[in-house]
């Protein structure tokens, strides 16, 4: 068959192929205005249409606690911050503690956390990753799941059970409240709680209540995202935690007066 | 130290002031800028060119998306039944649009992007051409990104073909807006970081001990508790407030001092439209009463009022007569009470009316919640525990507890004896996810109520069931059918639905069959008012038995309102329906509505199959009677 008589042929049957295509073609629900323009370009604009409202990726960074601390002890720089990126449905969430002792010129604690986050309540999120702490030595390695959120009456809290590459389990919960003084100044109590499931020597950590920390912060918001504050820190271990502390010949309870700022953007 | 340079830069600037000043379009424009009330000047070619622009707001200068150079944009004038042309020129680097707010336009030329039409692309030009069978106060506004929250709005008027039944000596467009400084995807990124970054009117220590003081500790505890419980407050009522806008009348601050004349003892008619991105606002004029003769652009039965609240995307047309020549000031004060913006119609130009102080912020209530079980009918609900349902165990009620709960089930209900209520509890299956921060319980009819913080003014403010169309309805069938479609959010997510789903979820438009007379019911979960828009249709609002329903194109549905309207799809297309405060559609409160013609496949009845229901007869349909629970249990405990 030479290609003339093949065109001939296709030409000849072309109405016929075409009649049920068209048929079919009637433009879906959602799909009306298709037939008036470029299929390809109607087609993107729909979805970038769908993903424009509500699909978007959004990010925050906070240092919840950037601040001061001095007392009976040497004095310490903290920085405890988290951070998002995502959408509503799943976030990559970073968490990050570092403590710095200013006259022994070293760190203290330094903990990063990276976490995927996906909301299971209205408030409140399930975060699982991994977390590793550079500081105290030796280093660790820890596998994480939490939960995140907004507890009633306004609590916002966040817990979460660590298992070391050890096999050592510990958990950790913080709850944090806000006063409103004013539109502006706000009065922030907080508390954090460590528990270990068992003695890890290395860590000079023992099994049960480790250590607990309460505070309270009074902060300005000069706007909403950048807020001075002075507080007080109360940190004290427990137990045979503090027992190593008390053979280290350290106080096992301190008191601190922080200056810091909190942000976000 | 002052230098050459600085000077000839202040010199620069004052220039720029003085030009931008000149640069509003005519109908905009001051009193002391020449503007003495809108003329005829009508049309059927228009040109219009987006782009960016400096302009001046408040004495500071902002950066716009503008039609033709200024914000807003110019005045669109042509007669009903003109076949009209726009080309619209855009010169951004980025697609834009503009949508075409209740006109019944052929659905392509609707200008939604990804509904309608791809969009207009950067650099490129798209001529829009229609003839549309209806006429007056409308307006116009992007549809793509966050445009509208930058500038590119403007106002558009349709002359009727015949005498208009308002006749005026003067008139007047007021197109109300919010203007921010921040640009809006910022402002939108802080939203949903923290929900409540703009509220600066939040309850705190002190308010509780007033209120202690005043209410006694216990009530004051409960409260606080009820509401922590929820993890809701009562001061969340705008978004964003004047803590990020500034609001405009005509592109106007207060301190511009936009400038209306009259000769008293005129009759003047105001167009007012709510061009904002994101407030509803309360709209007054102390001192002088205004007759609303026209809403949504339809003409209805004159009604005076005192204020009245206007939802984003409505537009009222009111008449006043001042009736002594003395300065009166024209006050659009946003919902919240965060701000205000004043401006003044006066018998000269260079007066400066006296702008009332803000008034005390309203706060919502169970009501609002949807948690009033107080509003219902006691009297006929024999057979409902109230010990078990009072207020102290709602206030420990845990809702994060109740995802799926299935709140058809709310047992011994006897809606048969009821009547039907004034207030219905939730019968509604729709998602439970993680985006729906609560249910509305109670459902409560609030046609008969002026909007939030207007039901005790000491003057008269115009509620809907107050509306009647001046002219018949064009169909009065009774609905075959009825779709529910709930209102549904997070505030701490900042997250917003229709039913529970994000556009950027939906599977399938909400189908409508061409011809059709149907019910849409709206619910209102959330604590919010929105402003709800159906394109392409007119639709009756239910205020009552009556065939001169008002007809609309956008509806303030109250916190945790149970609101219906009556449509016929006489528009084949596809029709955007979305809640028109920006970010709440940005964030994904919108679906599309798909009017098949008749004939289309007859199982392509979409996600909302399940909600149809039958209706029976209007007859009997007040205010007070609301549509039936058709899920719910009528036998009960009788």
């Amino acid at each position: 068959m030479t290609s003339a008589q093949l065109m001939a042929i296709l030409v000849l049957i072309s109405p016929l192929a075409a009649a049920p295509a068209l048929a079919q073609e009637a433009p879906a629900p959602g799909s009306q205005a298709e037939v008036y323009w470029d299929k390809d370009e109607f087609k993107a604009s729909q979805d970038a249409l769908k993903k424009e409202h509500g699909g978007g990726v959004n990010y925050m960074i906070l240092a919840d606690r950037f601040e001061y601390q001095s007392g009976e002890g040497s004095p310490a720089l903290l920085l405890e911050g988290q951070g998002w990126w995502g959408t509503d449905e799943n976030r990559l969430w970073i968490k990050s503690e570092i403590d710095y002792d200013l006259d022994a010129g070293n760190f203290e604690e330094a903990e990063l956390q990276a976490l995927w986050s996906r909301p299971i309540a209205r408030y409140f999120d399930v975060q699982a990753g991994l977390r590793h702490d550079f500081e105290p030595g030796p280093a660790r390695t820890y596998a994480v799941a939490g939960i995140q959120g907004l507890a009633p009456y306004w609590f916002e809290v966040d817990g979460a059970v660590f298992l070391s590459e050890e096999g050592d389990l510990s958990a950790r919960f913080e709850a944090e409240y806000e006063f409103l003084l004013t539109q502006r100044l706000v009065l922030q109590p907080r508390t954090e709680l460590n528990f270990a499931l068992q003695d890890v020597p290395e860590l000079e950590t023992g099994a049960g209540l480790s250590t607990a920390e309460a505070g309270l912060r009074l902060r300005y918001e000069i706007d909403r995202q950048f807020a001075p504050y002075v507080g007080i820190n109360w940190k004290t271990s427990v137990g045979e935690t503090a027992d190593y502390v008390r053979a280290r010949g350290d106080d096992t309870e301190s008191v601190s007066f922080v200056t810091g700022i909190r942000l976000w953007f | 130290m002052f230098t050459r340079r600085h000077l000839l830069r202040t010199a620069a600037a004052g220039g720029v002031m003085t030009a931008s000043a000149s640069l509003l379009p005519a109908w905009a424009r001051s009193a002391n800028a020449g503007n003495t009330g809108i003329f005829e000047s009508r049309g059927t070619a228009f040109d219009l060119t987006i782009g960016h622009s400096d302009v001046k707001i408040a004495g500071r200068t902002g950066h716009a998306i503008t039609l033709n150079g200024t914000l807003p944009g110019p005045l669109i004038r042509f007669r009903e039944g003109d076949k009209v042309t726009l080309k619209v020129n855009n010169t951004l680097d980025e697609d834009t649009s503009i949508h075409w707010h209740g006109l019944l336009v052929p659905f392509h030329m609707d200008g939604v992007p990804g509904v309608s039409f791809p969009g207009i692309k950067p650099k490129s030009s798209f001529t829009y051409e229609f003839a549309v069978p209806q006429s007056g106060t409308y307006w116009y506004h992007s549809h793509s990104g966050l445009q509208e929250q930058q500038g590119h709005y403007g106002p558009l008027i349709i002359d009727p073909a015949d005498t208009d039944p308002v006749q005026a000596d003067r008139e007047y467009v007021l197109v109300l807006s919010d203007w921010s400084f921040e640009h809006p995807h910022k402002v939108y990124a802080r939203l949903k970081k923290d929900a409540a970054v703009y509220n600066f009117q939040q309850r705190t220590v002190g308010d509780f001990v007033r209120d202690a003081r005043e209410n006694g500790l216990g009530a004051t505890l409960s409260d606080r508790a009820s509401w922590g419980a929820m993890r809701m407050s009562p001061t969340d009522i705008s978004d964003v407030t004047a803590a990020a806008y500034t609001y405009l009348i005509n592109g106007h601050a207060t301190e511009d001092n936009w400038t209306a004349l009259f000769n008293s003892g005129e009759r003047i008619r105001l167009r007012i439209i709510n061009a904002s991105a994101m407030t509803i606002f309360n709209f007054r004029i102390p001192g002088l009463p205004m007759t609303v003769v026209a809403a949504d652009g339809l003409h209805v039965q004159p009604v005076e009022t005192d204020e009245f609240q206007i939802g984003v995307a409505e537009t009222y047309d009111v008449l006043v007569t001042p009736p002594r020549a003395r300065a009166f000031a024209l006050v659009a004060e946003s919902i919240d009470r965060s701000g205000q913006v004043v401006a003044t119609l006066a018998p000269e130009a260079g007066l400066v009316a006296t702008a009332p102080l803000l008034r005390e912020r309203p706060t919502l209530t169970h009501r609002d919640m949807g948690m009033d079980m107080s509003s219902m009918d006691h009297g006929s609900m024999a057979g409902m525990d109230h010990g078990s349902m009072g207020a102290g165990a709602m206030a420990g009620m845990d809702h994060s507890a109740m995802t799926g709960m299935d709140h058809s089930a709310m047992p011994g209900m006897d809606h048969g004896a009821m009547g039907m209520p004034a207030s219905v509890p939730q019968g509604h299956d729709h998602r439970m996810g993680v985006g729906v921060d609560n249910v509305a319980m109670v459902q409560v009819s609030r046609i008969d109520e002026p909007g939030l913080g207007l039901e005790n003014v000491p003057h008269r403010a115009l509620r809907y069931s107050q509306l009647r169309s001046l002219t018949p309805n064009p169909d009065t069938r009774p609905p075959g059918r009825e779709i529910e479609i709930h209102l549904t959010g997070n505030m701490e997510r900042y997250m917003w639905s229709f039913d529970g789903v994000k556009l950027s979820e939906v599977t399938g438009p909400i189908i409508f069959h061409e011809g059709e007379r149907l019910r849409v019911t709206l619910v209102n979960d959330t604590m919010m008012s929105h402003p709800i828009h159906l394109h392409g249709m007119f639709f009756d609002l239910v205020v009552g038995d009556t065939d001169h329903k008002p007809r609309k194109h956008t509806v303030l549905v109250k916190p945790a309102e149970r609101v219906s309207f009556d449509v016929t799809a006489d528009h084949v297309g596809d029709w955007a329906f979305h809640c028109h405060l920006l970010f709440h559609m940005h964030a994904g409160m919108m679906q599309v509505v798909s009017v098949l013609p008749r004939g289309a496949a007859a199982d392509a009845d979409g996600p909302h199959k399940e909600h149809v229901t039958s209706v029976p007869p209007l007859a009997g349909n007040s205010p007070q009677q609301v549509a039936p629970m058709t899920e719910m249990n009528h036998e009960g405990h009788r």
